[in-house]
């Protein structure tokens, strides 16, 4: 971090970073009903990311997340193609989904859908994407 | 059989490397067996097909495309499988004791000349046209390999270029001419189409597939222009030059020509083309070949006019496709007989003349006949066989050339009465041209045998003194040549045996062997033939005793040869040409190709609105234009329209991002509110990574300067905006289906479970384009810290 660091926007950026993310999970989970999704949370939270780093430095971010975002994205990648071959074991075509609703404590009635853990998969590897990227670049300048 | 026979030379061509192990014997030895045995195996078929039969094999090879290796063995072929394996058997002999046994390369030799042995005995035994082809173009690529078998010297490179060049154009016409015979009857056999050759000469195809056919036995056979070959190929080793270039491979296109004829004779075409072509080529040959002062160059001129005289008398043999009386069929077919028996002679003699070349170069170390001179008394048995094969090569008796020049001068002057094709007293122009080549003939072949072995022995000029060479070295020739003496003593048998089949498989129609036989003998009584013999031989005599004084033969003129300074210049043409065509367009500016792009889209694009009859630009389908609508247009416009105009690089990029919110804002008023968010945040990081390059642009280069204005740029760009704007407008105005998305508001629920209909399709509905994009973004990312992290870090 520059020297002359600002304490106000260190100081504003741990708490909006926060809300950064809050909002991030709400358009994850509320993708499939309203405007949001994994692309778009997964673009919100790397942004919180890219605050964190904007604020302190990458070190900080990689101190907060000690992980390695090419990991990340390769998760991502994972889950998503897991959860298309996941239907080849109900003996449905790749990348056939399915919900159904359920009773759960706290939540209530809610549906659960396979989509999301695919939605999911997007995320992870947009922040993953993000961030390496954002890192690479930082790093190298 | 007859396939095994095809396949014995390249199997054994497999085996030759193993002759490394024996370094003490020479490989020929081994490779002399294959000719030995072939030629035995086809002369005991001689009876059989020499009573009229035929030996025909068919084994599928792709039956699906028509193309089986069907091959038959009929008198035409039996005479050149006995030519190749018997003067193969000759060659493979005399190369023996003709190249050193200490060259590793050997092995190639003998490889190459059993794969060209095998090719050559393939294109006279298949019947199938494509299996032709193919061994046709393996005799190309065999002979190339041999002529460029010294080929650390620059001229067997040119040669053997040269020779692949003129061949393989041909070759690839003929393929066309087989590809064109295949459309018009159904079948790639070429008894089948003879069978069916009566209906085709009416076929608009029939023409143009008899030209591109002539083409390829015309470069083959080295006929007038595509001589020009056979002469550089003289930088092969001799053996190669008497086998390939004289005995076998030249021969060739007048196989094809012959084998062809049973289709093509009986049209008018065929017959001028054929006939004139061959006397061309043999005036032309035979009066080039006086000019030359290398003995192989003479030699190969001499095959050239050689060749031309065959072909000729083929052309002039068709004429009795024209009658249907059996007497004046006898009488003019009397050419083919000719032909074939001259082809027979050519063979003898021209090979032993070759090896004789090669005793007298490996002997006195020089081919230049200006060096030559008075080897009679030194080598006493070479100048024999040379004076048998040039007496033969001039047609003089007792020799065999003299009975088939007789029956040449037959065929000529029989073809004055030729009225089928009312050229009158045309005619007559053939014998003349026919008899100033013999003339030719006679000077070039007593140079031959009297420059060479005539005279005194120019000691000064000889790096040795040249001595008889030996007997391994002379047995091929002398046994060579003297099959030239047994033809003139019993041209009957030979007829019988041979010629009668080979001319009858030539006519095609049913003709037996019997029925155009023709007895061979040298007295005629004083007839036309003989006083022309004699009028060659006194003529020839007077010209060769004063041919340097005339201007015409004298050797300095011989450097000039037009048709070679139009094959290099042509050659020379066609590689700056295309060089320059080249470096016109390919300029390796990234803009220029970009400005061909867009012109071909311009051009494909717009040429295909403006033709098709059937694009409207209806729109009453337009929705109502709204105030934001209009508002938000205009801002976009107004910053689209600064970029260009920006004077410095950042503010371009602002005006880019300004654009791009716009597009945001009119996602919005459009309703969608996830393509909103997701331009929103893409525009930012993308603006963001903009700044970042100009940041790090490097110092020297970064101007701060109006891009430049190019007329050129503004025509391209105008056009590509109004020929997508058209299309647009047009593909808004011809819709006719009905869109598939009220399927996707209506069953998102239902199916899917979700109400966000955008993010249902992006997960589910279309879930796999999703998986592959986030594989492209992956990719991406790992693309940039790949270059970042591992880039050679070379940039200033």
């Amino acid at each position: 971090m520059p020297k002359g660091s600002d304490i106000f926007l260190q100081n504003v950026s741990k708490i909006v970073v926060f809300i950064i993310l809050a909002f991030a999970l709400y358009l994850f989970f509320t993708g499939h009903v309203s405007p949001g999704g994994g692309f778009i949370a997964g673009l919100t939270s790397a942004g919180a990311l890219l605050l964190l780093a904007l604020a302190f430095d990458i070190d900080t971010v990689r101190k907060v997340l000690p992980v390695d975002f090419k990991l990340v994205m390769a998760l991502g990648l994972l889950i998503a193609l897991c959860t298309g071959t996941g239907a080849f074991f109900f003996g449905e075509p790749f990348l056939k989904h399915a919900f159904g609703y359920f009773h759960l404590p706290l939540l209530g009635k809610t549906e659960l859908h396979t989509a999301l853990i695919f939605d999911l998969g997007v995320y992870l590897a947009v922040v993953g994407v993000t961030m390496t990227i954002l890192i690479t670049i930082g790093e190298d300048s | 059989m007859l396939h095994i026979a095809i396949l014995i030379p390249f199997l054994w061509a497999a085996l030759i490397p193993l002759m490394r192990v024996l370094p003490r014997i020479h490989p020929g030895w081994a490779v002399l067996p294959v000719p030995v045995a072939l030629f035995a195996y086809f002369i005991s078929r001689m009876p059989q097909i020499s009573s009229g039969e035929t030996l025909a094999v068919t084994i599928p090879w792709m039956p699906g495309l028509g193309i089986d290796l069907s091959l038959v063995l009929d008198g035409w072929s039996l005479l050149f499988a006995l030519l190749i394996t018997g003067i193969g058997a000759f060659v493979v002999w005399y190369s023996m004791f003709y190249m050193g046994k200490t060259s590793n390369s050997i092995h190639n030799f003998y490889i190459y000349l059993l794969m060209f042995m095998g090719a050559m005995l393939g294109v006279v035994l298949s019947d199938n046209m494509m299996v032709l082809y193919a061994f046709w173009e393996l005799t190309s690529v065999a002979s190339f390999l041999l002529i460029a078998f010294w080929y650390r010297r620059e001229r067997s490179r040119y040669g053997a270029l040269k020779s692949m060049l003129i061949t393989v154009f041909g070759g690839l016409a003929m393929f066309a001419g087989f590809n064109l015979l295949y459309t018009m009857t159904g079948t790639y056999s070429i008894r089948e189409v003879a069978a069916q050759a009566g209906g085709l000469t009416d076929h608009p195809l029939f023409l143009p597939a008899m030209i591109l056919v002539l083409l390829g036995a015309f470069t083959k056979s080295a006929q007038f222009p595509f001589h020009i070959w056979l002469p550089d190929a003289m930088e092969a080793p001799t053996p190669v030059s008497a086998y390939l270039h004289s005995a076998t491979m030249v021969k060739a296109g007048l196989y094809l020509v012959a084998r062809m004829s049973p289709i093509f004779a009986g049209a008018a075409e065929w017959f001028w083309i054929v006939s004139l072509t061959g006397l061309i080529t043999l005036f032309y040959g035979s009066f080039k070949a006086i000019r030359q002062t290398d003995l192989k160059a003479l030699l190969a001129y001499s095959t050239i006019s050689q060749l031309g005289l065959i072909m000729s008398l083929l052309g002039i043999g068709s004429a009795a496709a024209f009658y249907t009386d059996p007497a004046q069929v006898a009488f003019f077919g009397l050419a083919t007989t000719a032909a074939v028996f001259h082809l027979i002679n050519h063979a003898v003699f021209k090979g032993s003349l070759f090896m004789v070349v090669g005793i007298v170069d490996h002997e006195t170390g020089t081919r230049d006949l200006r060096r030559l001179g008075g080897l009679m008394k030194l080598m006493p048995v070479t100048f024999v066989i040379a004076l048998i094969g040039s007496f033969s090569m001039a047609g003089l008796p007792p020799f065999s050339g003299f009975l088939s020049k007789e029956m040449f001068f037959t065929a000529m002057v029989n073809i004055r009465s030729f009225d089928a094709l009312h050229a009158g007293s045309w005619m007559l122009v053939l014998p003349i041209i026919a008899w100033m080549a013999s003339v030719f003939t006679f000077v070039y072949s007593m140079i031959l045998v009297f420059k060479t072995f005539g005279g005194k022995v120019k000691n000064d000029q000889l790096d040795k003194l040249p001595h008889e060479a030996s007997i391994g070295l002379l047995a091929a020739p002398v046994l060579l040549v003297s099959l030239a003496l047994i033809f003139a003593f019993i041209p009957d048998t030979l007829s019988y045996a041979l010629i009668d089949s080979a001319t009858a498989a030539i006519r095609g129609g049913g003709t037996t062997p019997e029925s155009v036989h023709v007895s061979i003998y040298f007295w005629h009584g004083w007839t036309p033939e003989l006083w022309m013999t004699i009028g060659v031989v006194l003529v020839g005599l007077l010209l060769y005793l004063t041919y340097t004084r005339f201007r015409v033969l004298d050797r300095e003129w011989s450097g000039r040869d037009t048709l070679n300074r139009l094959y290099n210049g042509g050659l020379s043409l066609l590689e700056n040409g295309g060089r320059r065509t080249t470096d016109l367009y390919m300029t390796g500016s990234v803009r220029h190709y970009l400005i061909y792009i867009f012109l071909f889209l311009i051009a494909a694009l717009g040429g295909t609105l403006l033709l098709s009859p059937d694009i409207t630009f209806g729109m009453e389908d337009y929705a109502p234009i709204t105030f934001y609508e209009v508002v938000l247009v205009i801002v976009m416009l107004a910053a689209s329209a600064a970029v260009p105009f920006a004077r410095s690089r950042v503010n371009a990029i602002l005006f880019t991002g300004a654009a791009g919110y716009m597009v945001t804002a009119l996602f919005l008023i459009f309703r969608a509110p996830d393509l909103a968010l997701t331009q929103m945040i893409v525009e930012t990081v993308s603006v963001i990574l903009f700044l970042l390059c100009f940041k790090f642009l490097p110092k020297l280069k970064w101007e701060k300067e109006k891009p430049t204005f190019k007329w050129t740029n503004l025509i391209v760009a105008g056009g590509v905006g109004v020929t997508m704007t058209l299309i647009a407008l047009a593909a808004m105005g011809s819709s006719p289906f009905e869109p598939i998305s009220n399927y996707f508001l209506n069953e998102s629920y239902e199916l899917a479970g979700g109400k966000n209909v955008v993010n249902v399709i992006l997960v589910d509905f279309r879930g796999f384009d999703t998986l592959f994009e986030i594989m492209v973004l992956g990719v991406a990312s790992l693309g940039i810290y790949g270059l970042i992290k591992l880039g050679v870090k070379t940039t200033p």
